[in-house]
């Protein structure tokens, strides 16, 4: 490592810069004038005009010297720095130098070029190299025979899946999604009511493939399920199908390029699949929730590998999601929502939202079970072509709500046990009442999914919907 | 050598060794707790009277929610006022 230069002048340079070229002869100049000592970053050999160059190729001075631009000229005063120009300025060089007439026959100023030291990658390294990282996390050293796919699924890391190892300098650039604190805890995550750091939060979205812009959203989810009205510890608990549900609403699903039209819940999309799966590794790995310990799951869903999409909110008639839980418009923000599989809703002949409404809530009424009542929440996920039926009578979502709480409405006597020659049901008498499938407001619609296909989805919740067990939290995205 | 950071929460969960079983139940005060599961109430209720009848002691507890860790202060009053506990798990 070379030592850092006391006193004189210094000159950062390097030779896949132009504007270094075009100073070579001026740092030739100041060479038999003045006390110069010249740093190359990329080839030893450059610039040929000064004798006693200094090979800094490793970087560190550029590095301790905090470069941004080459050429960087400095003037120092035992060893403390009183002056710093960038680029080719004649009379700021001249400043710094002390010396006039620096490059007659220069123009006048050129902008320099960007450091290797700042480059993507390189910086993340020297930082690493000079401890400078503020990671708190341990470190944990795998073996250069080791394969470390093999290393991460023995220490439990893994959902079952390979994983991006968390590197370092992964975890460094993955922090630079954020401007928050690495070391601020956005929550306690059950079982064990661990804390979850942006900087834990950040190695584990690293490990589930998440880009670093990805953070902000992956952060907003986790603050989601760790409310205490989303009930975590009981949804990862519980023996029922289910798992957080995160659904993406605001500026952000375009800016980091969210799929909410074909396939939205399918697979395909890397934002949507690793934010998903993030959450998820956040549970597992700091929560220390894991299947067939405190996840009780009996079937589980394939959801609980990843369950996450955007709504097409330019494309709906309607209010997002977001802004019925209150926020502004354009507002970034995830929604998290205890649910488990895909019940399709095929409905290719209604034309009118009255028909339509009925087909939604006769299939809402069989979930869970047909004598279940009042049953879990339910996510509709309404496709274009089922949306335009209603946008095309003029019907507000309020007013689809109003409807289907209407319509799923069952008769006591259907519920109770026996009836239907069904054992399953409930022992209390009910006959000549009316029993609501849902609690009010225990429904919830957002849009998604391709142009082509009268199909709609209903997620189903958990049995322990409400007040009482878990209820959909709704966070804001923030940097 | 490859160094990655762990991902978990560092923390080694304290596993304590469970009480051993009492050999009798005579002169014990024996906590029932209610989980809040469907129908788990008529089952303790009734464990609660079959034990009355064998003359010993006992305290019904119930959680809020089977949702939901049992709060703390419910967790710690049963620990000081019962000598062990039964609680039903399942609807």
């Amino acid at each position: 490592m070379s030592e850092t230069p006391l006193d004189g002048l210094v000159a950062v340079v390097k030779r896949d810069c132009p504007t270094c070229e075009l100073t070579a002869p001026v740092l030739g100049d100041l060479a038999r004038r003045a006390r110069l000592q010249v740093y190359t970053q990329d080839d030893p050999s450059f610039p040929e005009t000064v004798s006693a160059r200094i090979d800094d190729t490793a970087l560190d001075i550029s590095h301790r010297l905090k470069i941004e631009v080459v050429p960087t000229l400095i003037r120092l005063d035992h060893g403390r720095e009183i002056d710093r120009t960038y680029g080719w300025d004649r009379k700021e060089w001249e400043r710094v130098a002390g010396i006039a007439g620096l490059g007659p026959n220069l123009p006048d100023a050129r902008p320099g070029c960007g450091a290797k030291n700042i480059e993507p990658g390189v910086i993340e390294r020297l930082r690493i190299r000079f401890n400078e990282t503020g990671l708190k996390s341990r470190r944990i050293e795998i073996g250069a025979d080791e394969d470390d796919q093999e290393a991460m699924h023995e220490r439990g890391w893994s959902d079952g899946l390979p994983l991006v190892p968390p590197t370092e300098e992964r975890v460094l650039r993955m922090l630079d999604g954020t401007l928050r604190d690495p070391q601020e805890v956005i929550g306690l995550v059950p079982p064990i009511l661990a804390p979850a750091t942006v900087e834990k939060i950040a190695i584990n979205a690293v490990m589930a493939g998440c880009k670093p812009e990805y953070l902000p959203t992956v952060l907003a989810a986790v603050e989601a399920v760790l409310d205490e009205k989303f009930a975590m510890h009981g949804v990862l608990a519980t023996t029922m199908f289910v798992g957080p549900v995160v659904i993406v609403n605001g500026a952000v699903r375009r800016r980091i390029g969210m799929n909410a039209k074909g396939n939205a819940l399918g697979q395909g999309n890397r934002a949507n699949g690793a934010i998903g799966r993030a959450l998820q590794l956040v549970i597992r790995n700091i929560g220390g929730g894991r299947p067939q310990e405190v996840d009780r799951a009996t079937l589980g869903n394939p959801g609980k590998w990843t369950y996450c999409f955007a709504e097409d909110e330019e494309g709906s008639c309607w209010e997002p999601l977001s802004v019925e839980k209150g926020l502004q418009p354009g507002q970034s923000a995830v929604t998290v929502f205890a649910g488990f599989g895909l019940q399709g809703v095929v409905d290719q002949k209604s034309r009118e939202p009255e028909s339509l409404c009925r087909s939604f809530a006769e299939s809402l009424k069989v979930l869970f079970n047909v004598k279940s009542a009042p049953s879990a929440d339910a996510l509709i996920v309404m496709s274009p072509e089922h949306e335009r039926t209603f946008r095309n009578a003029g019907w507000s979502k309020a007013r689809v709500y109003e409807e289907l709480y209407k319509l799923c409405k069952i008769p006591g006597e259907d519920l109770v046990m026996g009836a239907k020659g069904i054992a399953e049901g409930t022992a209390s008498p009910r006959a000549g009442t009316m029993v609501d499938k849902f609690r009010p407001g225990g429904l919830m619609i957002v849009r998604a999914g391709g142009g082509a296909g009268m199909f709609s989805g209903i997620i189903g919740g958990w049995s322990s919907s409400g007040p009482r067990g878990s209820t959909p939290v709704t966070k804001e995205v923030r940097n | 050598m490859t160094v990655l950071l762990d991902p978990t929460s560092e923390h080694a969960p304290t596993i304590r060794p469970r009480l051993p079983r009492p050999d009798k139940l005579d002169g014990l005060t024996i906590g029932i707790l209610d989980i809040a599961k469907a129908r788990g109430d008529v089952f303790l209720k009734r464990l609660g009277e079959r034990l009355g009848e064998r003359g010993i002691a006992y305290r019904h507890y119930a959680k809020p929610t089977n949702t939901r860790p049992a709060p703390l202060p419910l967790q710690q009053q049963i620990a000081t006022e019962v000598n062990l506990v039964i609680e039903g798990l399942s609807d």
